[in-house]
């Protein structure tokens, strides 16, 4: 048997834990490739024009799996850590099943329900149990999985506060949802240009979440959705250690819709500029509204 | 009435009715019959929103000016399943940023576990509040609703049978005119037998056979006639007959989300969030019934209904039932509706001739 993860949404998330889990459980998988321009226009075809794009770029990653492995793996989760995920997370599994009802491609998927902290076990146990695979090697596996996925983010964590506390360049952070940034072909352009024009990029989702959704609670008490809890705690964190935020969302993300405005609304004395991108986006408007940014930033820094 | 407080909840189809009845018997304050919705509340409201949020947060927000304007001195929102949960936030902090002082009952507050939560939050609204009052009048402002949604959906079925126009209309707005005004629950029951007698009366030339079109979508858009550009009036000048399940009696007071899911099963394993199930389950429950076509109607960018399209479209495809999406945002042509509806029912004709 073999499983096909697609490189999209919730993989930039929990790749770790998704990858060493089937490697435990011994269980054959393959990656999609890097998303490039032929996926993202297949997955554009695909979809509902009003779908936000990270949804397409997963449809042209699923299109390009499907006939090469058994079982497509989409997890459902509507809860995670505690509180709500984006309606999209819930519909996942359903959409990608309707759109490609003609091919009627397997799907594997772990369903998290309940909000409780063993909703997670519960649910890989149950996909093990489908697997056929045993309840003791299936909580090991899922154990050392979680592990693995800790102690990475453990250490993108650390390796953030090293940078921050030793670099004199300009710090930008980049509040973006993990699937934007750890894209390369959506995030990755804004990522290189940072680098061209001599700035630290910080990025917010690799702080700690569980500190993070903490700290939010000061800034937007009602906010439902677990990674816009993550990503504006994140900028509770690191506001004080920064010279600039952007807040990098693609186009048209509904949680980020409403929740940039607060970030707005609510940190008025640092530079953030609001970059939208959408699947046609050459990267020369980007460039210069970067170039832009950091001009402003400097020009603060050197009044102060 | 001694209370100065003035509440006001956004404009939503015609549940004011029912709002003003537990706000004034039940919290014993106000109730400001917000404004209705006009071109100008759409403009207030877009021009103070986020640029690609919702519609119905930019109708909400304009109401809230116009309510605040007209003199109401407390807000409110309630919360649900997707965006909604985090209208109630952003929206405040969007009127005091502007500088309007008022008190927000915001639901998303409620710990809904905790009785003490909830009195607290109660007391935005009233700081005398007495929970008993508000459970006396609960009953009742469900009964309106009820109601309601009873009336408008013989409306519905049978207003583009009417021989003398506009005399369901005039009935109707006599009927809630005198809603509004009612203090317990034996007036209601008086006013709902007169009135329903009223509407059987009207003259109607109903065919055996009619055209029947399903209306499904999103909360807001569907229920509120101003933001889906009185579709329903439009649809009934074409002579059909139309269908809508999507009401406060079915959502929230009878809740037919486990029905829905197992409606939909076929296409829908699984919770699609918010309304996602229901509108599967209603299209599906339309075809089945013998409907000539379905509309979805919805805001742009309706997360949950976005991920309904390729399922409703597979549903179009298995019962063999047109399926027209219409999305609403602040800058929608009323002519371009006209025409796509025209476009519709001419195909709906063609296809009954076949």
């Amino acid at each position: 048997m073999k499983i096909g993860i697609p490189r999209a949404m919730l993989y930039f998330k929990n790749g770790k834990f998704w990858t060493t889990l089937f490697d435990e459980l011994k269980i054959e998988y393959i990656l999609s490739p890097e998303t490039n321009k032929e996926i993202i226009d297949r997955g554009s075809k695909l979809a509902i024009d009003e779908a936000c794009l990270p949804e397409k770029v997963m449809l042209g990653h699923v299109e390009w799996l499907i006939g090469k492995c058994d079982y497509i793996f989409i997890p459902r989760i509507e809860y995670c850590e505690g509180y709500e995920m984006c309606t999209r997370f819930l519909s996942l599994p359903d959409l990608i099943v309707n759109t490609f009802r003609e091919k009627s491609p397997k799907i594997l998927f772990y369903n998290i329900t309940k909000n409780s902290r063993k909703g997670e076990y519960k649910a890989i146990k149950k996909m093990c149990k489908f697997l056929g695979i045993k309840r003791r090697k299936a909580k090991e596996a899922y154990i050392v999985a979680k592990q693995t996925q800790g102690y990475f983010e453990m250490f993108r964590a650390e390796n953030q506060e090293n940078l921050l506390s030793s670099s004199h360049k300009n710090k930008v952070l980049i509040v973006a949802h993990a699937y934007n940034i750890g894209d390369k072909y959506i995030g990755g352009n804004v990522l290189r240009i940072l680098k061209e024009l001599d700035c630290d990029a910080i990025i917010a989702e690799y702080a700690n979440a569980q500190k993070c959704i903490n700290l939010s609670k000061s800034v937007a008490k009602t906010l439902p959705w677990t990674y816009n809890k993550h990503l504006v705690g994140a900028i509770e964190l690191y506001k004080d250690r920064v010279d600039g935020i952007i807040l990098l969302t693609t186009f048209p993300c509904g949680t980020d819709s409403m929740v940039n405005e607060m970030v707005v609304r609510k940190y008025k004395d640092i530079p953030i500029v609001v970059l939208t991108l959408d699947s046609q986006d050459g990267s020369a408007g980007i460039e210069t509204r970067l170039e832009s940014f950091v001009d402003i930033m400097n020009f603060k820094k050197g009044e102060m | 009435m001694e209370s100065d407080v003035y509440a006001c909840f956004p404009q939503w189809a015609n549940y004011s009715c029912a709002f003003r009845f537990i706000f004034e018997k039940g919290f014993e304050v106000n109730y400001l019959t917000p404004p209705p919705i006009t071109k100008r509340t759409l403009e207030i409201g877009s021009k103070i929103s986020p640029d690609y949020v919702c519609a119905p947060f930019k109708y909400c927000m304009g109401c809230y000016i116009e309510a605040l304007e007209a003199g109401a001195n407390c807000l409110m929102q309630i919360f649900g399943a997707c965006r909604l949960n985090y209208y109630g936030e952003l929206a405040e902090q969007i009127l005091r940023d502007m500088g309007y002082k008022f008190n927000f009952f915001n639901m998303a507050n409620i710990d809904f576990k905790s009785p003490k939560s909830i009195l607290e939050n109660f007391k935005v609204i009233n700081p005398n509040a007495s929970l008993v009052k508000i459970g006396m009048a609960l009953p009742v402002t469900i009964k309106i609703v009820k109601t309601l949604d009873k009336f408008e959906d013989f409306i519905r079925h049978n207003v583009g049978f009417e021989i003398n126009d506009g005399e369901f209309d005039k009935v109707y707005k006599e009927f809630l005119e005198k809603l509004n005004k009612i203090n317990n629950k034996k007036e209601l029951k008086r006013l709902n037998k007169e009135y329903w007698k009223k509407l059987h009366q009207i003259p109607i030339n109903k065919p055996d056979k009619t055209i029947k079109v399903g209306l499904v979508g999103d909360y807001y858009t569907v229920q509120e006639p101003f933001s889906n550009y009185f579709m329903e009036k439009e649809l009934a000048k074409f002579g059909m007959e139309i269908y809508r399940e999507m009401n406060l009696t079915n959502t929230i007071i009878h809740s037919k989300f486990k029905k829905s899911l197992k409606t939909g099963k076929k296409y829908a394993k699984h919770n699609l969030g918010a309304t996602g199930n229901y509108t599967v389950a209603e299209a599906i429950k339309f075809a089945k019934a013998g409907a000539s076509g379905i509309i979805q109607v919805k805001s742009f960018g309706c997360m949950p209904e976005i991920d309904t399209m390729p399922i409703l479209q597979n549903v179009s495809k298995d019962y063999n039932i047109p399926v027209l999406h219409f999305s609403f945002d602040s800058q929608t042509s009323e002519t371009g509706v006209k025409t796509r509806l025209e476009a519709f029912y001419d195909m709906i004709e063609a296809r009954k001739h076949k």
